[in-house]
């Protein structure tokens, strides 16, 4: 299945920082998000956007993930030419992860 | 008036573009006591200093006057408090201008607070301005405002001194929230776990619309009723913090647990971690509990003592962006674009352009080649083409080059549009807190 199937996400942006939550629907799902979608996953999964490795912050009171994605400098809300510039997509690709 | 042990608090708008008419209903029938209006985004005060050097503008929120204009008469009717950032890079003229509109509008006796001292232009120079995690030295002259990020503070005092509506710059998000439940509870500086609280309830009100449903829904999976007439919320909050987020009954949109968590996840990195001007505010074991129907009970925060520094956003002019895009559709839509794309490439092929940039959009711009499958060939792609140059003469060859395709490229390309603008960067530097002094003026209508 896809992670979309089990979790919802928000994408924020902070500079040239990332943040992207992942929240199980159902709390009994939250151990399968932490198996399952390590900080090394993700990671791979945005590899094409990042400079250092993702950070992955666990919230087991709220049943979420919360990751943190460094972009390179030149990729910043302010500095980027992407049609995306603050990468506020980027949750969605996170989602069609297959679990 | 809701009892004496609570103080309602509403979000009136999540930037500064943000929706009016959900704040007036906001005023006009929630039972509340401030109304708060977050309206700077990280460039916001910039493009603001940038048009009143200009002489283009005044440096305020553009938007100032229609949102007062909207609110101020039903506010000073149930005295209702504004709290807003509206300042931009000219708090004391957006404080002069709320006077005027107040008077033109009959509404005497409302004290309008300007608060100002956020603006650290003269001593930044001194400071190293980071760059992912590294020093940058950027020329002086390129940089075109400072601002720090101040907290509750300066807004507290306003509102201790009688204060109807206090109008600031640069403040941090939460501060604006936090200070009217510091002023009303008599909440102590070194009590960090009630102001973390506060804090955690001015974070989920910060973007308004972001908390009721607005940026959430997800038709199948997160559906979202009436959203069309979406709600802004408002917090009931208690003495000690605990707080239940609700929004007017009949207006569009939803406050569940799950909207709730994702505010308050949003933008944040460390959740036992949230530094803010007031408290470093600890969001790891709030409980989230839906108490009723859009009523949600948050509870729990935790929080540790304020940092000695504040962070500074800084503005730099960053050369100028020319962008166009040109449409195909229909067979060999794609191939039509992507020989699109190989003859810009070829004709802007010079040096006075950098970062050329090139998307298929409707096929990979946004998620990029890796991640987005190709299932097919797309009916229609829209090439986009970007660029900086150092001057707005050169980058406008990219919007010039991509509407000769029109006469000078591949068959059937349509709907040209383009843009050449100014490109501001923003930095972020750290400043010792006791070089800020904010001051308070304040003026009766």
């Amino acid at each position: 299945m896809l992670l979309r199937d089990i979790a919802h996400s928000r994408t924020g942006d902070k500079g040239n920082l990332l943040t992207i939550s992942l929240i199980a629907y159902h709390e009994e799902d939250y151990p399968l998000l932490e198996t399952e979608v390590t900080a090394e996953r993700v990671s791979s999964q945005f590899s094409d956007f990042i400079d250092r490795p993702v950070i992955r912050y666990c919230v087991p009171r709220f049943a979420a993930l919360n990751f943190v994605l460094h972009r390179p400098s030149s990729e910043s809300v302010t500095r980027s030419l992407a049609l995306d510039a603050h990468g506020k997509c980027l949750g969605y690709a996170l989602l069609n992860l297959e679990i | 008036m809701g009892n004496m042990t609570t103080v309602q608090i509403g979000a009136g708008a999540g930037y500064s573009g943000d929706r009016i008419d959900p704040a007036v209903e906001l005023a006009r029938r929630a039972d509340i006591s401030y109304l708060v209006f977050e309206c700077l985004a990280e460039r916001t005060i910039a493009l603001a200093q940038l048009s009143r050097k200009n002489n283009l503008s005044p440096g305020y929120d553009p938007l100032l006057d229609e949102r007062m204009k909207a609110v101020l008469p039903i506010c000073h009717q149930k005295k209702i408090k504004i709290i807003s950032n509206m300042g931009a890079a000219n708090p004391m003229a957006a404080a002069a201008q709320t006077v005027a509109i107040a008077r033109q509008l009959g509404l005497n006796g409302i004290r309008v607070a300007g608060v100002v001292g956020d603006d650290v232009l003269g001593v930044i120079e001194k400071f190293p301005l980071e760059d992912n995690g590294s020093a940058l030295s950027i020329p002086p002259e390129q940089i075109i405002s400072a601002n720090a990020y101040v907290g509750a503070e300066p807004i507290v005092e306003a509102l201790a001194g009688g204060a109807d509506v206090v109008i600031t710059g640069r403040t941090a998000d939460p501060s604006l929230f936090l200070a009217p439940l510091i002023h009303e509870f008599r909440w102590l500086s070194n009590d960090c776990k009630t102001l973390g609280q506060g804090t955690l309830i001015g974070h989920l009100l910060e973007c308004a619309g972001q908390l009721t449903g607005g940026y959430f829904a997800d038709p199948g999976y997160k559906d979202v009723p009436n959203l069309a007439n979406l709600g802004f919320p408002y917090a009931e909050v208690s003495e000690h913090g605990g707080a239940v987020i609700t929004k007017i009954e009949g207006t569009g949109g939803m406050i569940t647990k799950a909207t709730c968590k994702e505010q308050i996840l949003y933008e944040i990195q460390d959740p036992a971690a949230y530094v803010t001007p007031d408290v470093v505010a600890d969001f790891s074991e709030v409980v989230v509990e839906e108490v009723g129907k859009n009523r949600v009970c948050v509870s729990g925060a935790g929080g540790r003592t304020r940092p000695d520094t504040l962070k500074v956003s800084v503005a730099c002019r960053n050369g100028y962006l020319g962008e166009g895009q040109i449409s195909y559709a229909g067979p060999g839509a794609l191939a039509r674009a992507r020989l699109a794309r190989d003859i810009l490439s070829e004709r802007l092929n010079h040096h006075v352009l950098s970062e050329l940039r090139f998307d298929l959009i409707g096929l990979n711009s946004i998620h990029g080649e890796k991640l987005s499958p190709m299932n097919g060939e797309p009916y229609e792609v829209r090439l986009r083409a970007i660029a900086r140059a150092e001057d707005r003469c050169s980058a406008d060859r990219v919007p010039r080059e991509v509407e000769a395709l029109y006469t000078n490229g591949p068959a059937g390309g349509g709907g040209v549009a383009s843009s050449t603008r100014e490109n501001i960067a923003i930095y972020a530097a750290l400043i010792p807190r006791d070089l800020v002094h904010c001051q308070i003026h304040c003026e009766v209508s």
